[in-house]
């Protein structure tokens, strides 16, 4: 079946908002409703929206990578992030934060092995959520 | 409130039974996702329901200012949502499969690893 | 502290990513993971001397402190089963070496395994019932993609099965996570030890430790929630279905043991009633199914089940010596059972099928073979001076020092027809000729059956060194037995000293 012409075009609008939106979640979840998994799943949710448009060799293709590897590289940064307070004498997981600029008063921007967690989540659920939409994919085709 | 969940669940769970003795694999998915969601809701529940604002602590203060809601059984229902939509996922992804290679949705015709006599492998 | 208890959870894992990424490469895949669980081996033992010289040890990841954190905590029953689950991780990288092909390898066999690993350490290792569920589910995404992993119709058959029982039994473990959670606002195990003990409703609490023990039981494939074991158990490639074999069920054994010795012991009367009943229907059925079958694999699952009885009884039975029986009987089971899903491997590279009726001839092509699956063919039948023999005798000598007659009577009947099923094996496989005449000759298309032979070496080793020399063993059991049933120190190394828990 060809995807209507209409889909088509409004996709390619509508990925670009979807990830950036999804970077938005991920971004604004350390203090406020969001976080990896909602954003991660958002993300999924535009390449989804290209694989229904464009079919899924396509998106592959817009992929770049094996959506298996995008999951295993997540697996692999939220571990890092958890290996990271290892030299600090904690135990492990336990956040380490780094502040930029700060000074007396204020906090400055920070930077903390939880975000990267949370970046590894980001992938994870991307990459697996992904994988099991390809798959239903190929199946129906 | 609880009793009125509980009952909910109650009916879930009914409903879910009944998807679940059916032979079809894909009804059997559908009980499965039903009693799941049953299961999310008896957490929730567990983590009694109260009116009081989201678990947030505001800025500047150490710890929240009024009641509120229990935020560890919304941990543990979200953990359990990701586990079961990932396993859902997967079976149905399998229910696919299976329908694709054995060329049926029905359980008791799937016998090819266990034939009903060990003849016929 | 917290490091030597993360790390033999963490090896796993950490291997796992550069074991996926290699997956292209075979050979280079499997080396990856085989050093990574050489060093995982190591970890192990050195968590297990920690716990043999100071006692329980306990952490928290991530600094939050119990009963909020999460948990990690190693009494000698956990440290034993961990230690097991890495030398039975070794022996299949081993064997994985020989069988696991190029397009097995790209799948992510061999990340799948190691993540599988982590999962079943992780559930040994874990303070909290929560936690526990989360790495049941670990174990278990990572079980479904091995089990299917080729495709083959028969596999797609039993992975139904598989993933249908196990997702039911998945929800009502989480139920009663939420329904204990909300009679005691609780579940870092310790912690429940006490709350659950302490709360007035006990009814209530025998309830919920019934669909507890539902939901391990269907993980521990016992009678009568066993069926989705042997629909799938022989349906994978051999290297998986010896590691499913060996460890997956017995997570179940660990979580039942553990749940009704520290946290669900307040009315005996019913629930270890219920798991003595169990125990034997398990046993009988267990091998009698094994006797109706003619495939070497099933007739080896059924005897799971049956195996999964007697660790049951010694739980049920709840003395000090029947719970050593169970924790030795749970080490002897993991290595001898995994030893005979490879050995049924081997057999089914030289004869090319593992239908007993059709197969035979491999005593005179093979006698290495033959002489190695009479270890822990015999040990699994209890005969001395093998493992098996020891655990038996522990386990009927408990029953009968607790005046359990009819069940001392069923684990000796029971073992009699283990006899009858592994005699079965031998006389179709080894002993008799081949029906189509043709004598077993190792193919030679240049596959190396050597990792094979390595890995059923070590692990038949092991079975022999426990059997001859099981004091040392007996003694860790009896150290973990005592700890099981006196839970004050696990219950004082996860939340500190009473003294501080009272402030």
């Amino acid at each position: 079946m060809k995807p209507s012409i209409i889909l088509v075009a409004a996709t390619r609008l509508l990925v670009v908002l979807l990830l950036l939106f999804s970077v938005f979640m991920l971004w604004r979840g350390h203090n406020e409703p969001g976080g990896g998994f909602i954003g991660g799943l958002i993300g999924a949710t535009g390449f989804i929206l290209y694989a229904i448009a464009c079919g899924a060799d396509a998106t592959r293709e817009a992929l770049r990578v094996r959506p298996e590897f995008i999951a295993m590289g997540g697996l692999a940064t939220s571990l890092i992030a958890g290996l990271i307070s290892a030299p600090f004498g904690d135990a492990f997981l336990t956040g380490q934060w780094l502040f930029f600029g700060g000074s007396e008063g204020e906090k400055g921007f920070p930077i903390s092995t939880v975000l990267l967690f949370d970046i590894g989540v980001y992938a994870v659920v991307m990459g697996s959520a992904l994988s099991i939409v390809f798959a239903l994919e190929d199946e129906v085709e | 409130m609880e009793p009125l969940l509980a009952i909910l669940v109650g009916a879930m769970v009914a409903a879910a039974i009944y998807l679940m003795l059916d032979r079809n694999l894909l009804r059997f998915l559908f009980g499965l996702i039903l009693i799941s969601n049953a299961a999310n809701m008896t957490i929730f529940a567990a983590g009694r329901l109260t009116p009081e604002r989201p678990p947030l602590v505001p800025v500047g203060a150490k710890a929240p200012l009024t009641d509120v809601a229990n935020a560890l059984p919304q941990a543990l229902v979200l953990t359990a949502i990701v586990i079961g939509f990932g396993l859902f996922a997967f079976a149905l992804v399998l229910a696919l499969r299976a329908y694709d290679n054995l060329g049926t949705l029905d359980t008791s015709e799937m016998r090819l690893a266990e034939p009903r006599s060990e003849n016929d492998t | 502290m917290s490091w030597l208890l993360i790390l033999p959870i963490l090896i796993p894992f950490c291997t796992a990513i550069p074991a996926f990424f290699a997956g292209g490469n075979a050979q280079l895949s499997a080396r990856i993971s085989l050093a990574g669980s050489a060093i995982g081996l190591v970890a192990a033992l050195v968590l297990f001397c920690q716990v043999h010289d100071q006692g329980v040890i306990a952490g928290q990841m991530s600094g939050w402190a119990a009963p909020f954190g999460i948990t990690l905590v190693a009494d000698m029953l956990s440290a034993i089963m961990v230690v097991i689950t890495a030398i039975t991780g070794l022996a299949v990288a081993i064997y994985a070496l020989g069988e696991i092909d190029d397009n097995q390898s790209e799948l992510g066999y061999h990340a799948l395994f190691q993540i599988l690993l982590a999962g079943v350490t992780g559930a040994f290792l874990t303070g909290d019932l929560f936690n526990l569920y989360v790495w049941f589910e670990v174990m278990l995404i990572a079980s479904f993609g091995l089990l299917i992993m080729g495709g083959r119709a028969e596999q797609i058959d039993g992975a139904v099965k598989y993933v249908a029982l196990n997702l039911v039994s998945t929800i009502l473990f989480v139920s009663g996570v939420g329904l204990l959670y909300g009679e005691t606002g609780t579940l870092n195990m310790a912690d429940l030890s006490r709350a659950v003990a302490e709360h007035p409703d006990q009814g209530m609490m025998v309830l919920i430790s019934l669909l507890f023990m539902i939901a391990f039981g269907v993980k521990s494939a016992v009678f009568p929630l066993f069926f989705w074991l042997p629909a799938s158990y022989h349906t994978p490639s051999f290297a998986v279905s010896a590691v499913f074999a060996g460890l997956l069920t017995k997570v179940g054994v660990y979580a039942l043991i553990r749940s009704f010795t520290l946290i669900f012991t307040s009315d005996p009367g019913i629930t270890h009633t219920i798991l003595l009943w169990v125990a034997g229907f398990t046993m009988v059925t267990g091998v009698l199914g094994a006797a109706a079958q003619s495939d070497f694999r099933k007739v080896l699952s059924f005897h799971i089940i049956s195996q999964i009885g007697y660790m049951v009884l010694g739980l049920a039975l709840m003395t000090p010596l029947a719970l050593v029986g169970s924790v030795f009987y749970l080490v002897h089971h993991i290595i001898v059972k995994a030893n005979l899903f490879l050995i049924a491997g081997i057999s089914e590279k030289l004869t090319g099928g593992s239908n007993l009726y059709k197969i035979g001839g491999l005593y005179g092509a093979a006698p290495l073979l033959a002489a190695l699956f009479l270890i822990p063919a015999f040990s699994l039948a209890g005969f001395p001076p093998l493992s098996g023999f020891w655990a038996k005798y522990i386990l009927v000598k408990a029953s009968l020092d607790t005046q359990a007659w009819l069940i001392a009577g069923t684990a000796l009947v029971v073992g009699l027809f283990t006899i009858f099923s592994m005699t079965k094996i031998w006389a179709e496989a080894f002993w008799k000729e081949h029906p189509d005449e043709i004598t077993p000759e190792p193919p030679m298309d240049g596959t190396a059956l050597w990792p094979r032979y390595a890995a059923v070496i070590f692990l038949a080793l092991l079975t022999v060194a426990i059997g001859l020399v099981p004091q040392p063993f007996l003694e860790l059991a009896e150290t973990a037995s005592a700890q099981l049933l006196d839970p004050s120190a696990y219950i004082a190394a996860v939340l500190g000293e009473p003294v501080e828990a009272a402030q």
